[in-house]
């Protein structure tokens, strides 16, 4: 049986010092009070409409996100340490990316095979040379980090492309205040609900040279994207326009929206659309939710986005393995959080290991996201990994494979009582005016007993992420 | 504000209003059906209303037979229907949804649960205590809507469009059921005791009864009833109501291009506004109905083209 690190509980079974108040309150609730507050909170997520849609089920079918009354506590030393690493990895990768799009001395020196960034799907060679303001290409990070081993964070992925789930973040933390305010009285918990603020705050900062008083809007793909209660959220916390691509127009390289008074020019886009779908004329001629022009406009500097086109290529999972070497090369710095060790499929001596040991592994797909496409080896049946041992010799360069790591848990409420569950965190880091971040993020939880897997997609929930003021 | 937005408001309201309205039309025909009559008299009541939603192809291609309950069903709950209470309300609320950061929170909860309740029963369970309870449900969901919207929102460009949207369907929609109704119920020269129980009914569907009897207090007369649903300038459902505040709202979001479709509005007001009812009865109240939609048909057209859809891309230096 392999160790997990329990957040709330130590080896010995005793509760960890910051979670002891939280624990005496537990004890001292009536189970009675807790389930009515669960429904109450259930019905008010649904009422509000706090939904999102599954991609392969019906469509427009709408699935609420399971929600846990027992929050992720965080003490606040463990956090700043987080923090700080986050904050050197961000400013790294954004670096990483300048450096591509311009003089490439990471692949000069060599630290990276230059085939693996300039043959990635995710390298857009379409932005060679565009300046972009700030020299910021990944304003919005959701950087995934877990916890494991005897109790030490891995980063697990870099989020660099469309992150989602900070609406999730802030709806937690208003439900937990609305349904157990007393909590809140008896402890110091570090504010998340001023993260719309800080996001209009960096995109402000972000905007074409010689604008003053720049106009953003969030482009979403429309009402049926997942996502869209959280475009919507962040739109109106903004208080900017939820523009979908047929609302704008590119005209002599400047963008514009259709509004009742005519056109109004556009300065910053916040965009919730894919690099794929963002300008038919650039990209895939057949999307339907771009804007034709846009990357004309964006490299002609009239028009920011954010994130920034290409941003994919350092997120990428056959990257990710680099990134503590773009650490140590742009910032002279060892990196503070850890990576997960890879094995790099497309190098034969990996891939013959990871063959011979796929039941350990966590196979992904180098281009997947959501927890689709992948592989957990002691959770997979026999069928299952004889499928990916074919996938893997088919297209070796397509994966990549870590080990199953022991993700900590963390008691949840679950259909019989209370049990633990494992979780992870995604903390979202804001890059435009230096790099900010509210303190924690979206913990999510694996809710199926023994799951890795805590993609809301896969049957994930989330819980309220505290981070404990001193 | 965005064009796609202020179309959504437009429609979001539209439909609200069109599902209101049909289930008062429905109801008035419901009523009127249980007046003595001739079956055949009474499938033809029905059968006016799928023709006067032009629905009479979708109808044929699923039911054989015109009667009560076919019509029911398939203006109550057949999503198919593109014009039933049952996508009226979807659509509604499809509109909503498109710009649930614009409107209240309490306006998407209102029309959101509304949708939910509505979707989640069959027909037979809609209609379990009659049809009458059913249309009560939707007139009453509309007002709480509507209700909801006047107390809660910002009066700013967003209130007037989806105002603008209200009034236009309603004006075209009293039209409409008023031209159905007087179509059947008009004697020729004979007085029957039924018309007094037809005449009320129409009324009660437009919630004019009492307006009418306050105002007029004398028997019920079709000249009157005409009357008061298309000239009575205080009365909410009324022609004339209608097209002030369509008026009125047009005047709040004008911009650069919509001066022509103001005018028209400001045309049609006007004209309602100073007809005598026996002019419009000696043209020929069928007639003048029917102009009158095609004019709030073009007007719709207008508002689309001067605020929602922009087909060309203008720009007047905009920057």
């Amino acid at each position: 049986m392999a160790y997990y690190y329990n957040e709330m509980y130590d080896a010995d079974g005793s509760v960890r010092p910051h979670y002891r108040r939280y624990a005496e309150w537990l004890d001292t609730t009536s189970p009675e009070r807790i389930a009515r507050k669960r429904a109450e909170g259930d019905l008010a997520f649904r009422r509000v409409g706090i939904t999102f849609a599954v991609y392969g089920e019906e469509a427009g079918k709408e699935r609420l996100i399971p929600f846990d009354i027992i929050p992720r506590i965080i003490p606040a030393a463990e956090w700043s340490d987080m923090a700080a690493g986050l904050r050197q990895r961000v400013k790294a990768l954004n670096a990483f990316l300048h450096d591509i799009y311009h003089d490439q001395e990471i692949l000069e020196a060599g630290h990276i095979p230059a085939e693996q960034v300039l043959n990635n799907g995710q390298y857009r060679p379409e932005m060679k040379g565009v300046e972009v303001p700030g020299q910021i290409y990944a304003h919005i990070a959701g950087v995934d980090v877990v916890r494991a081993g005897a109790g030490e964070f891995y980063v697990l992925e870099d989020n660099l492309r469309v992150p989602s789930g900070v609406s999730y973040m802030i709806e937690d933390r208003k439900m937990m205040m609305r349904l157990f305010p007393e909590l809140f009285a008896r402890h110091k918990v570090a504010p998340v609900q001023h993260y719309p603020d800080l996001l209009l705050d960096n995109l402000r900062a972000v905007a074409p040279v010689g604008v003053s008083d720049p106009t953003c809007v969030v482009l979403t793909p429309g009402a049926y994207n997942s996502a869209y209660f959280e475009h919507t959220f962040l739109a109106q916390q903004m208080g900017v326009e939820l523009v979908e691509g047929r609302d704008l127009f590119v005209k002599d390289d400047t963008v514009y929206m259709r509004t009742t008074q005519g056109p109004k020019r556009v300065d910053v886009i916040y965009r919730r659309v894919d690099d794929d779908f963002l300008d038919p004329e650039a990209f895939r001629p057949d999307s339907m939710i771009g804007v034709p022009g846009l990357l004309r406009a964006c490299k002609a500097g009239r028009v920011t986005l954010a994130n920034a086109i290409g941003t994919g290529v350092a997120d990428d999972k056959s990257i990710y393995p680099y990134v503590p070497e773009m650490i140590r090369f742009y910032l002279g710095e060892e990196p503070i959080l850890n990576n997960v060790p890879t094995y790099m499929c497309r190098k034969p001596g990996d891939l013959d290991y990871v063959l011979a040991h796929l039941p350990e592994l966590v196979v992904k797909e180098v281009h997947g996201a959501g927890g689709y496409g992948m592989l957990v080896g002691p959770a997979a049946t026999r069928d299952e990994i004889e499928h990916f041992r074919k996938l893997l010799k088919a297209r070796p360069e397509g994966y990549i494979a870590q080990p199953t790591l022991a993700l900590s848990n963390c008691p949840t409420f679950v259909e019989r009582g209370i049990a633990p569950r494992h979780l992870d965190l995604r903390p979202f880091v804001l890059s435009g005016n230096g790099i900010q971040m509210v303190p924690g993020g979206l913990t999510r939880v694996a809710l199926r007993e023994g799951s890795l897997v805590v993609n809301s997609s896969q049957g994930g929930g989330t819980k309220d992420t505290w981070v404990l003021e001193d | 504000m965005l064009s796609r937005t202020a179309d959504h408001l437009f429609w979001m309201s539209r439909y609200v209003e069109r599902a209101e309205n049909l289930a008062r039309l429905l109801d008035v025909t419901w009523q009127m059906s249980m007046v003595p009559q001739s079956l055949e008299a009474a499938n033809q009541n029905w059968y006016a209303v799928i023709v006067l939603n032009s629905l009479e192809e979708t109808f044929a291609r699923k039911y054989s037979e015109v009667n009560a309950d076919n019509v029911l069903r398939f203006m109550v709950s057949d999503p198919d229907n593109p014009a039933s209470l049952y996508s009226c309300l979807r659509l509604g609320r499809e509109n909503a949804h498109a710009v649930r950061g614009t409107i209240t929170a309490e306006m998407w909860e209102t029309l959101n649960s509304t949708w939910l309740e509505l979707r989640a029963q069959s027909y037979e369970q809609l209609t379990a205590n009659g049809p009458g309870d059913f249309f009560e449900w939707v007139k009453i969901k509309s007002s709480l809507i509507r209700g909801v919207t006047i107390g809660t929102m910002l009066q700013d460009e967003a209130y007037h469009f989806i105002r603008l949207g209200t009034l236009l369907e309603r004006a075209d929609n009293t039209a409409r059921i008023l031209d159905v109704k007087y179509h059947v119920l008009k004697p020729k020269g004979e007085e029957g005791t039924s018309d007094f129980y037809q005449w009320g009914a129409l009324l009660r569907s437009v919630s004019a009864f009492e307006v009418y009897r306050k105002t007029y207090r004398a028997v019920i007369n079709p000249e009157r009833v005409a009357e008061l649903l298309i000239l009575q300038p205080d009365m909410p459902r009324s022609l004339l109501f209608c097209l002030k505040g369509v008026v009125k709202n047009l005047e709040l979001v004008a911009n650069d291009q919509s001066g022509e479709t103001l005018r028209r509005a400001g045309q049609l007001y006007c004209e309602i506004r100073y007809v005598r009812i026996e002019d419009i009865l000696e043209h020929g109240l069928h007639e003048y109905l029917t102009d009158f939609m095609d004019r709030i048909y073009d007007l719709g057209n207008g508002i689309s083209r001067d605020f929602l859809v922009p087909v060309a891309t203008p720009i007047a230096e905009a920057a």
